[in-house]
């Protein structure tokens, strides 16, 4: 039995490796904003949301089967988190209740075994009555696969044959076991046998009396009563071990529930706070990772979204069929916010998740890498044009084709030109690999040369700037500028009017 | 007609009974721990103590044939097929032991008769594998021919084969036993298996649908342990009450067979072991590009040689330690007799000696020995005479000792016996050790016996046509390296003692310089 509400063939594995730039992307997009929104408060939901967020899917009917589940979560989102509750229940109880057995002394483990499984078995019922009840308000394959399922392996026949079981194991009619000779004439291939209906047995007695003969352990012979327990252990060993590792196999099919649920809560915890906040989402479209899409309509950071108490400012784009794009303009005008909005909705879409957006579609990127100027290094270890460099280095070491390379002013480190320099080498190169890439920069003779080869691969925006020096923090489009008004911020802090 | 048939089968180590050892309590000879053949033997015998081996390792034989009757056996044994077939008799009969061991250990009745009747189950498949596995061979030894023709006989004379039946017979007939145990409170039933179902089985299919992923192992572990305790006891009673017949013909066949190993055979087992335990020590030495061959060996002809021979003690040691062995040649040819080394300390002097003594009592012990090609003479005694640390509770002084010692060599000593001697006369003056030197080497010389004569002296290299004066090298460029190379050639002393001079830096030059004036 498989939950499969993560993937459609794949259990969801919690101790996945993340990429290895996961620092920098957490550091970069302030990601841990957007999943403390999504856990509110549970950890576990946060563990489960930053390995599925970090970890890209690369196929589109792969984002579409999830984009499905989640459909289903907001329309039926009190019954999610049932769901969620009796995993999480579930897993609690056994926790609580049984302390995890040695497998010393087979009587103890069946013992513990068969009260787990009790447990279990009220939990399992729980879940098999929500199929029942709500198979049709579901659409999406996934859920119609896992309810079917529950359904199915799950009925009361299979509930009653599981009931007969544990009674049975309780032994009241005593414990049979088979032996052979071994070594020396040893008892040996101890097993469990059924006792037959008894019934039946009464029968044969009456009528065959086959040969038995019965001895019984005095009662002040301890160690007769010790090697007798030694018996009945080798007999009920093989079935202390089957129902224990099935207990245990039930506990991780709650395990796994428990951990895929967990990304859907964390989906309807944020879209409930956006909701608030009334910040649109949608379901992004998704397109292969080989085509050059970006268009969207009110794309904003939610990260920004979910720690500002007024509405936040969406930005419209058109940059189909751009390998490049390169964003210049006003200090504080929003260029940082808009490639950061880029970044995380190219996450979350490749997560299966809904977009900050009106409307977003943009193509599967093949990794995701940002490099964003850094502060100083405070260990003096390396000067910082070394430290850019290095960490570029590194990155260098992973991208491939179809990658999304985000650059937040990199290369500033030294002056204009070499800077510039460095930068035009790079991105010729990177270009030429088919990477895609977004460039915030101030570096304007790296921008200026770029826009002359006039491109039909590139894109050129600018951070607004009314021509008062006001700021709307709109990203439009718009040729490189020589300055970045500086200015307008030293004047806008220092209040010097003209 | 007589012709034709192999010979009886005796024994495997010895050609004729009186070659045989007299007695179990053979002492090791006195020369083994001056030429190191007691970590020789000790290492060969390792992990062969059950056979208790030492005794034949201990006793030479004193004719050719023996020696030959060995050597064909040797010969046939480094066929790698009869060797593994060997091994895996003894193995066998190994095991038959260990069983045997247990029968006496346990308590039970039911316990020791299942645990003899498995032992002689063991010991009819060993002799049947064997008799099977010989016929494969083409053998060519006298010994193996004449074993072969007594093992055939054995296996199939009525005993051999109605102890087989009866013993596979019995084995099936416990094997077939199947009982039920039903454990309720404390009281135990035993009756017939009467095809109840696999529960565990059942459980286990009723949960499948939940397998998830590797889960832990909850199963207790029981002991393995043969002994059973009287609950066990109790039921085995049982079980043999619900099948009488298969545990009385049990009781009978254990009183009938006590004695059913064949004493020739089970010598066979514990003799054929001293041809494995050397063979499996000369491997060793194989491995690493030594080379052993089996020497002729004349009880009359006294020009021995030996080529690429090495001490087997050292060589062991060496071999550990992962470094290589020099290997030497040596011969005496026409009228020589006698070896005098001498040459630099260190040089391998000690080693040639002992190497000269190992090879001869391997030889006579019929089996091969460390060399490319080898004739060696067959003796009738050892004497060695070894520089001892100087014991402080001897009344009498060194040179005393020393002399009273060869005394008593030289007065037992005939043509056929091997004298060695090692540095002797080290504890006086150099006229004194001279002139006793040169006294002992005329007695020696006039014996006419072969003699390895190491000493400091070199006059003695060069007293008569029966000596040969060999020397320990050093490298001439460098003398402070050993080559552990002996060579013949006159003792000069004067070369040798200059560049050990100059190894520890003592030379007129070195001594200009490293003293300051």
């Amino acid at each position: 039995m498989k939950a499969f509400l993560m993937d459609r063939d794949q259990d969801f594995d919690l101790q996945r490796e993340l990429p290895l730039n996961e620092p920098a992307l957490t550091q970069d997009l302030g990601l841990n904003l957007l999943l403390n929104a999504m856990a509110f408060g549970d950890q576990f939901i946060f563990e489960v949301a930053r390995k599925t967020v970090l970890s890209s899917l690369n196929n589109l009917d792969a984002i579409l089967y999830r984009q499905d589940i989640l459909k289903d979560c907001l329309t039926n989102s009190a019954i999610i988190r049932d769901i969620h509750e009796i995993a999480t229940q579930s897993i609690d109880s056994i926790k609580k209740h049984y302390y995890w057995f040695s497998g010393k002394y087979p009587s103890s483990t069946l013992y513990s075994s068969v009260e787990m499984m009790e447990t279990l078995v009220g939990f399992l019922r729980k879940l098999k009555n929500i199929a029942e009840e709500h198979i049709d308000k579901f659409e999406s394959a996934g859920f119609a696969k896992f309810f079917a399922m529950l359904n199915k392996e799950l009925s009361d026949e299979y509930f009653a044959i599981v009931q007969d079981h544990l009674r049975e194991l309780k032994f009241r009619g005593g414990v049979l076991i088979s032996a052979e000779l071994g070594r020396g004439n040893k008892g040996t291939n101890y097993v469990l046998r059924k006792l037959h209906d008894r019934k039946q047995s009464w029968r044969e007695r009456i009528f065959t009396k086959k040969p038995a003969y019965t001895f019984r352990i005095a009662n002040r012979d301890e160690i007769g009563a010790r090697a007798l327990s030694e018996l009945r252990s080798q007999g009920i060993n093989l079935v202390a071990n089957a129902l224990a590792q099935s207990a245990e196999h039930i506990l991780s099919f709650f395990n796994m529930l428990k951990t895929e649920m967990a990304f859907y809560v964390g989906c309807l915890n944020l879209h409930d706070l956006l909701a608030q906040k009334e910040e649109p989402t949608c379901f992004p479209l998704p397109v292969a990772p080989g085509e050059r899409r970006e268009h969207f309509r009110g794309l904003y950071d939610v990260c920004l979204a979910l720690s500002l108490n007024q509405r936040v400012v969406g930005n419209d784009l058109n940059a189909d069929d751009k390998d490049l794009v390169i964003i210049t303009g006003a200090n504080q005008g929003g260029k940082s916010t808009f490639l950061r909005s880029i970044g995380l909705a190219q996450l979350m879409m490749q997560c299966g998740m809904f977009a900050p957006a009106a409307s977003f579609c943009a193509n599967l990127c093949d990794g995701l890498f940002t490099h964003y100027k850094r502060e100083e290094d405070v260990t003096m270890t390396s000067g910082k044009l070394d430290e850019e460099l290095s960490r570029m280095s590194s990155i260098v070491d992973h991208v491939r084709a179809n990658s999304l390379l985000l650059f937040n002013e990199s290369f500033a480190a030294t002056n204009e030109r070499e800077g510039s320099e460095i930068a035009r080498q790079f991105i010729s190169a990177l270009l030429e690999k088919n990477i895609k890439i977004f460039f915030v920069t101030h570096l304007h003779q790296f921008a200026q040369d770029f826009y002359d080869r006039k491109m039909e691969n590139a894109i050129f925006l600018r951070a607004e700037r009314q021509a008062d020096g006001g700021r709307t923090f709109k990203i439009i489009k718009g040729a490189p500028l020589e300055t970045s008004y500086g200015q307008d911020l030293y004047n806008s802090i220092f209040k010097t009017d003209n | 007609m007589n012709d034709i048939r192999p010979m009886a089968f005796l024994s495997i180590l010895f050609a004729s009974s009186e070659d045989s050892i007299k007695t179990e309590a053979v002492e090791m000879p006195a020369f083994f721990l001056d030429l190191n053949l007691d970590q020789i033997i000790d290492a060969i015998v390792a992990g062969k103590q059950e056979y208790n081996l030492k005794p034949f390792f201990y006793t030479s034989l004193g004719n050719i044939e023996a020696i030959k009757y060995r050597h064909e056996i040797m010969q046939e044994l480094e066929n790698e097929v009869l060797f593994e077939n060997i091994k895996s008799f003894s193995k066998n009969m190994h095991l038959m032991r260990v069983y045997l061991t247990q029968v006496d250990k346990l308590y039970y009745k039911y316990q020791k008769e299942r645990m003899f009747l498995d032992a002689v189950s063991i010991y009819c498949n060993a002799i049947n594998c064997l008799v099977h596995d010989l016929s494969l061979v083409d053998l060519k030894s006298r010994g193996f021919l004449a074993f072969r023709e007594y093992l055939g006989n054995y296996a199939e004379s009525t005993p051999f084969t109605s102890l087989l039946a009866e013993t596979k017979k019995l084995i099936d007939d416990l094997l077939s036993v199947k009982y039920c145990l039903l454990i309720k409170g404390d009281t135990v039933q035993v009756r017939k298996y009467e095809s109840e179902i696999d529960y565990s089985v059942e459980v286990d299919k009723t949960f499948e649908k939940f397998k998830q992923g590797a889960v832990k192992d909850y199963r207790a572990e029981f002991s393995e342990g043969l002994t059973m305790n009287h609950v066990e006891a109790r039921v085995l009673d049982f079980v043999a009450k619900l099948y009488p017949d298969i545990f009385s013909n049990l009781d009978d066949y254990c009183a009938k067979n006590a004695d059913y190993l064949n004493e020739r055979i089970s010598i066979f087992d514990r003799e054929i072991q001293f041809y494995v335990a050397y063979l499996e020590y000369v491997a060793k030495f194989r491995r690493t590009g030594l080379k052993f061959c089996y020497p002729q060996v004349s009880q009359e002809c006294k020009e021995v040689f030996d080529f690429e021979g090495y001490d087997l003690a050292l060589a062991n040691k060496l071999i550990n330690e992962n470094t290589s062995i020099v290997p030497n040649d040596f011969y005496l040819k026409g009228k020589e007799r006698i070896f005098v080394v001498s040459g630099p300390n260190q040089g391998g002097k000690t080693t040639f000696a002992r190497t000269f003594g190992q090879l001869h009592y391997l030889a006579s012990l019929g089996c091969p020995v460390p060399g490319k090609e080898a004739r060696l003479f067959l003796f009738d005694r050892i004497f060695t005479h070894f520089e001892k640390e100087e014991k402080l509770n001897n009344l009498r002084g060194k040179l005393q000792d020393d002399l009273v010692r060869i005394y008593d060599i030289l007065s037992q000593a005939t043509p056929n016996n091997i004298i060695i001697m090692n540095e002797i006369f080290t504890s006086t003056t150099l006229k004194d050790a001279i002139f006793l030197s040169k006294a002992v080497m005329e007695k020696i010389i006039q014996l006419d016996l072969l003699c390895i004569f190491v000493t400091f002296i070199d006059e003695l290299a060069s007293l008569s046509e029966k000596t040969v004066s060999i020397v320990s090298t050093v490298v001439p460029e460098n003398p402070a390296l050993r080559t552990y190379k002996i060579v013949r050639r006159p003792a000069d002393g004067l070369a040798y003692a200059l560049s050990i001079a100059e190894k520890y830096r003592v030379t007129y030059d070195y001594l200009k310089e490293r003293i300051k004036s």
